[in-house]
């Protein structure tokens, strides 16, 4: 059953997955879908937010989340500041909130935020008057990545609400499967995770998850098999035994993928392992909308942009 | 010096089973007799505690005083105060200064600090091994000469199970508990809340009930062995009690002590407080489940004693990242207002128990004078106001430190006076009765 949209979003920032409805989920996706328009054009600007200042505040290291946000600023004619520092509040000897305090003198209004403590932009959207916007917070929410993966779903098979969502990998760290899985729960869909148990966090179904602790029986009958990075460094920490073996037993092959419905897209948040946790054939075959994904992305911020300046939906 | 009589108030003594309307008149600093009416000379000055209770001074064997060398966050000028303010009569301090708290000079300094301060009587407790490094035990004879009345790597458990059974077995000579801390450091690892349902909600790394529990089954098994005193911190999960009250049906020379906010607070006040490090402590607030478990072992005796592991942080560290914000919250003013309402308001156990808990049984258990009314005992008495509604208000607490999850709660009971050695040593303003 289609959600219907909210009007507006009830709160200045975007925090996370959690605190959103499943009517302005579908507010934010429905207005993605102007501006992924507007990326095709020759003048990719607008004048929305003209005269307005963005802060992309990166206290821990990004690339492409960053370049997405900067693109979905500047197509929207914001002023953008760049502040980037990574290590802890301690080794920088400033708290976070001296950090925002010397921010909002600058009179920013929006504070784009990655941040490795989980919650850090929670504290902060308490503290400013700025909105806030979670380009991901420890091991918490990536709010904008699970919209952008919803809106890309959305565009393949048309809806969210019954669809089979497999994620796959190092769930316990990933705050990109936990904003997932808030968000397509919320809109209805069945989300399964799949992991060797040391890879998974506790107590799942308390989010409405199921845990499956093969790849195999996970993919069955899937719509969308979303496949996380493997941090190497986490390989003989106790975690799993090494790379080759997560490969063996959990990596996305051709083989492995025929479980999944013939309709299945194939997704990553990116930047991809290949041969650790999915095969080139796969990572580069016709189901996936790796790609597709980083493109969508940049319409989903500028949503998000838009719609806490106080843009309504059509 | 120090005479007093104290009239018409309701003694609750659980040492001598007393519960009624009572005189108490003291002399020299010390309880010389206890009757239904005492008339004494003119010259001694009195004390009206009609409409309070008269127990036995308040002790809590578990605090952090931060001095020497924390000095930013408590002193034990401060830390006096705010113990006296709560209505304890006497603190035991850790020993996780700077110095550790490993060497008899270190106890003596904490001793004279502690007697020139002069509001509360200050015990330290010293470190079971050098530097609190878990390495070699620290010289606990010496400490105990000095005055020493338990040891404790407090804040840094002792990982190594051998040097946990030599401190058990040292220490039966000196007559002093082993107090625990139960923390398997490699299963806490990185983890900053309780490891369960809402911790997977809001995203925070776990810390699991087992990393207590692994512990407080060794350390049983130990007691065990060594007969020693095993003293077991701060409880926190319902499988720690089950073990607790498995060893204490075996007989064996096993005690606990659990704390208010793990009697108050669950995880689920955590994840509503915004990912404020105010909630954040160790062990941390476990779910609902434990909380009730801890109620039911303060019901039905398997905690001995409740204290407030008073651990002052400065607000520059709980305004760090929620992972890197220290653990523990600031205890002393707050215990027995929280003790007066959840367990006595909310009839958990009655006020003579609760006397038991916070005074009598906590003296029994490290061997210090007080925790009765008998006639020649120290007169270390707290005085009670059950009736009396307090909301909690960090800016007045005599604490250098404000770290409480409680600021702005309303609970009914509070401490009224609090007198040592006969020398009333704090007194409450003028109560709004309900």
């Amino acid at each position: 059953m289609p959600v219907e949209a909210a009007d507006t979003l009830a709160a200045k920032d975007l925090v996370g997955i959690a605190r959103l409805t499943p009517g302005e989920i579908q507010l934010i996706l429905d207005t993605a879908e102007e501006f992924l328009e507007i990326a095709r054009r020759p003048i990719k600007k607008v004048p929305t937010l003209r005269g307005r200042t963005v802060v992309n505040l990166f206290m821990e290291p990004s690339t492409r989340t960053r370049f997405s946000f900067e693109v979905a600023e500047k197509r929207l004619s914001a002023d953008t500041l760049n502040f980037s520092a990574s290590g802890s509040s301690v080794s920088k000897g400033e708290t976070l909130i001296d950090t925002a305090r010397n921010l909002m003198a600058m009179a920013p209004d929006f504070i784009v935020m990655r941040h490795p403590d989980s919650g850090a932009p929670h504290r902060l959207a308490a503290l400013v008057p700025a909105s806030i916007i979670n380009g991901g917070d420890g091991i918490n929410e990536h709010p904008t990545q699970a919209l952008l993966d919803a809106f890309t779903m959305r565009k393949h098979l048309g809806h969210l609400d019954g669809l089979k969502v497999v994620i796959a990998g190092d769930i316990r760290h990933s705050r990109v499967a936990r904003s997932n899985a808030f968000l397509l729960t919320k809109m209805g869909a069945e989300v399964r995770f799949a992991a060797p148990a040391s890879l998974m966090p506790v107590a799942v179904d308390a989010i409405g998850v199921t845990p499956f602790y093969r790849l195999e029986p996970a993919l069955e009958d899937a719509d969308v098999v979303m496949m996380l990075r493997i941090q190497r460094e986490r390989q003989g920490n106790m975690n799993f035994p090494s790379v080759r073996e997560y490969f063996d037993f959990f990596g996305l092959t051709p083989e492995r993928l025929k479980a999944a419905a013939p309709h299945a897209l194939v997704m990553h948040p990116g930047p991809i392992n290949r041969g650790v946790e999915i095969d080139s054939r796969v990572a580069d075959g016709r189901r996936s909308v790796i790609l597709e994904q980083v493109t969508n992305g940049v319409a989903i911020r500028m949503a998000v942009l838009y719609l806490l300046a106080g843009g309504h939906g059509e | 010096m120090s005479n007093l009589l104290i009239r018409n108030g309701r003694v609750v003594d659980p040492s001598q089973s007393l519960d009624q309307g009572m005189d108490i008149l003291i002399e020299d600093g010390m309880i010389a007799r206890v009757d239904e009416k005492i008339e004494a000379n003119e010259d001694v000055p009195v004390l009206d505690a009609a409409g309070l209770v008269v127990a036995p001074g308040f002790i809590d064997i578990h605090v952090h005083l931060r001095e020497p060398g924390y000095e930013y966050k408590e002193t034990i000028a401060t830390g006096s105060a705010a113990a006296v303010a709560g209505g304890f009569t006497a603190v035991c301090c850790m020993p996780n200064t700077k110095p550790v708290n490993d060497d008899p000079s270190i106890t003596r300094f904490i001793m004279e600090r502690g007697a020139a301060v002069g509001l509360a009587r200050i015990y330290p407790i010293g470190a079971v091994s050098k530097g609190e490094k878990g390495e070699e035990l620290a010289e606990i004879g010496e400490m105990v000469r000095q005055g020493a009345v338990a040891v404790s790597d407090d804040g840094r458990p002792v990982m190594n199970a051998e040097l946990m059974r030599r401190a058990l077995e040292y220490s039966r000579s000196f007559e002093i508990p082993v107090a625990a801390h139960e923390e398997d450091l490699n299963l806490s690892a990185g983890g900053s809340m309780h490891e369960g349902p809402v911790a997977t909600r809001i995203g925070i790394r776990g810390i699991p009930s087992a990393a207590e529990e692994v512990m407080v089954a060794r350390d049983i098994l130990l007691a065990e062995l060594t007969g020693g005193h095993l003293h077991l911190c701060h409880l926190s999960t319902k499988g720690s009690l089950d073990l607790v009250r498995m060893a204490k049906r075996k007989g064996l020379n096993v005690t606990c002590e659990v704390t208010p906010h793990h009697f108050t607070l669950s995880d689920e006040d955590l994840a509503a407080s915004n990912y404020n490090p105010n909630w954040k402590m160790n062990p941390p607030l476990r779910p609902k489940s434990d909380v009730e478990a801890v109620l039911n072992a303060i019901y039905d005796g398997t905690a001995d004693a409740i204290v407030t592991d008073h651990a002052p942080h400065h607000q520059d560290e709980k305004d760090l990242d929620f992972s890197e914000a220290p653990f523990g919250i600031a205890g002393l003013e707050t215990a027995v207002s929280l003790a007066l309402d959840r367990l006595v308001g909310q009839r958990v156990i009655g006020l003579s128990q609760l006397v038991r808990l916070m005074s009598t049984r906590p003296a029994e258990l490290y061997h210090l004078p007080g925790g009765t009314l008998r006639v020649g005992s120290p007169a270390d008495l707290t005085l009670l106001d059950l009736r009396s509604r307090v909301t909690v208000d960090p800016s007045a607490f005599r604490s250098k430190s404000r770290n409480t999850p409680f600021a702005g709660m309303t609970l009914r009971g509070r401490p009224a006076a609090t007198i040592v050695g006969g020398k009333v040593v704090w007194e409450a303003e003028q109560g709004s009765p309900s």
